[in-house]
């Protein structure tokens, strides 16, 4: 059944959306992640124009993440103050990042721009998850191997405006996690994603956090980062299409309450290889597009007057 | 003043001189789209009213279904280190949305080259593109490239030989609406023409508007952006924990 999306201005098939929202939303109730990174390419290939997918993908990351943080909040495991401080940075990030996407779009840019960033990201996480998880994978079948210190001291606790984050039990100065909340707004709007794949880890390793609050933490960061990245993008450029968000979402929070359910039952490392292979795989072809000789040279885009 | 009754002398004349005129009528003139849209197709019939009998020569129906025009950038890809990135681009003035042709006969045979230039019939002359050779070495390749590309999209059609037209006097054309529409006034235009000369020439309007839901989303998102982002959000939020908590009852 062919719905008509009021912003993109096209016809795309209703099944095909839920589809794409409920399978991404399966493999993020799976992996806790997300989800951002796979919906806003796959939204690329049928068609959306990036614009209208990355503000789109932003909205759809919200839904995801709300559902997500209601566990964590339960458990405890949300470190406000460290969340605000990763927020401001965050809303910096981001207001910058709409700026730049403006800026693009005018000059023409803004496909090459998305995609690239795509390409490094995705390339990047694919990577380190595909090694994290075969260094696992030995370690299980191979007791006795020397377990990495989460916590060490480096440069990072060296600098100066130093506050206290009780649930991390960190004391530590605010100018890393605002830095690092910074970047995942930026990212946040460009790609239309949340950021959590840069966030976790720079918080485990970076900032030194506990594993046991740096999921909630990073949920509640993104849930606001993302809910002001869509309002920007709303304001700016009119590019959140609600008609696809809504369906997107639809399947997406089915998706995500299913794989929370099976991801107990299920060997994580051996998936965690297979979705650290499908990210690859999205890499590489968003790569392709970009090496390979396209089969029309011309664009066409609304243009202005002169 | 004396521009003015040039003018009215110039389109009067050939009309005042015709003893046949046209008849026409469309199927629909609103066509609504709605979340369900999947395109839409409009009859267009009419017959060739005459007040004496017919002159020599073949009697020709074109066609033109026009939807409204914006300004449009054309970019060109080109490989810069090792990947195809947009460089070289191209300003045109007003480039209609949708343009379909449909006509009797071959366009170059019944219709004159100033016939074309005076009512803009033909895909290239419906684009305004003025001062586009300054912009760019070779900017014609630029204007092929829009009408080659919204071809594909089936923005752009020449369909000759579609008009059915029985015995010089009823004519009949279905034309094609694609799903991606955009909205406002087509104008329909049918000529009627002889030699290559127009005899005569009516005009229609289709008003093509987003209605319901989609209506109501596309102007709240054009004036007030704000609200709408809001609600945007609130969705995300309610289905986000509705989601969670329905599951939560679920697996009780």
């Amino acid at each position: 059944m062919q719905i008509f999306l009021p912003i993109a201005d096209i016809s795309v098939n209703m099944f095909l959306l839920l589809g794409i929202g409920g399978v991404v939303g399966f493999l993020s109730g799976l992996f806790g992640v997300g989800g951002g990174f796979l919906i806003t390419p796959l939204l690329f290939f049928i068609g959306i124009p990036p614009a209208i997918a990355v503000a789109t993908g932003a909205n759809q990351v919200v839904a995801s993440s709300v559902s997500g943080v209601l566990a964590q909040l339960k458990r405890k495991a949300v470190d406000f103050p460290m969340g605000f401080v990763l927020l401001a940075g965050g809303m910096v990030g981001s207001a910058s990042g709409v700026w730049v996407f403006a800026r693009l779009t005018a000059a023409g840019q803004v496909d090459l721009f998305v995609q690239l960033s795509y390409v490094l990201f995705l390339g990047l996480i694919g990577l380190t998850m595909f090694w994290e998880s075969v260094i696992a994978l030995r370690r299980t079948r191979k007791p006795g191997a020397p377990i990495r210190r989460s916590h060490t001291h480096n440069w990072v606790h060296g600098l100066p405006f130093k506050m206290k984050f009780r649930a991390s039990g960190l004391y530590i100065s605010v100018l890393p996690p605002l830095a690092v909340g910074a970047l995942v707004g930026f990212l946040a709007a460009i790609m239309g994603v949340g950021g959590g794949f840069i966030m976790v880890p720079a918080m485990i390793y970076l900032l030194g956090m506990p594993t046991k609050v740096v999921i909630g933490t990073s949920l509640f960061q993104i849930i606001f980062v993302t809910a002001f990245t869509t309002v920007m993008h709303a304001v700016t450029a009119n590019t959140v299409d609600m008609m696809l968000a809504v369906l997107l979402i639809f399947g997406g929070v089915i998706g995500a309450q299913i794989g929370a359910a099976v991801s107990g039952r299920l060997k994580a490392e051996q998936l965690r290889i297979l979705l650290s292979l499908l990210v690859l795989g999205v890499a590489f072809k968003i790569a392709l597009d970009l090496l390979l000789r396209p089969s029309e040279l011309y664009t066409i885009a609304p243009g202005l007057l002169p | 003043m004396i521009r003015a009754a040039l003018l009215f002398c110039l389109f009067a004349l050939p009309a005042a001189a015709s003893t046949e005129d046209i008849v026409a009528g469309l199927s629909q003139n609103r066509v609504s789209i709605t979340a369900d849209f999947e395109g839409s197709e409009i009859l267009i019939y009419g017959a060739v009213r005459r007040t004496a009998p017919a002159p020599e020569g073949q009697l020709h129906v074109i066609i033109t279904v026009e939807g409204p025009a914006t300004p449009v950038t054309v970019r060109r890809k080109e490989r810069t280190a090792g990947i195809w990135i947009n460089r070289e681009s191209v300003q045109i003035a007003s480039a209609p949305s949708f343009y379909a042709i449909a006509t009797t006969g071959r366009l170059k045979e019944i219709l004159s080259e100033t016939e074309n230039l005076r009512h803009q019939i033909t895909i290239p002359r419906a684009i305004r593109a003025v001062g586009i050779s300054q912009q760019a070495a070779n900017a014609p390749e630029f204007l092929e490239a829009l009408i080659r590309v919204r071809e594909s999209e089936n923005r752009y059609r020449l369909n000759e030989r579609s008009v059915q037209f029985t015995q010089s006097t009823l004519f009949r054309s279905d034309v094609v609406l694609p799903a991606n529409l955009t909205e406002g006034l087509y104008r329909v235009r049918i000529f009627l023409t002889r030699d290559g000369q127009v005899v005569d020439k009516i005009e229609r309007q289709i008003n093509v508007r987003k209605e319901g839901l989609e209506r109501f989303l596309f102007n709240l998102s054009r004036d007030q952006p704000l609200i709408y982002g809001l609600l945007s959000l609130l969705i995300a939020v309610v289905a986000g924990y509705g989601a969670s908590a329905a599951f939560r009852l679920f697996k009780r």
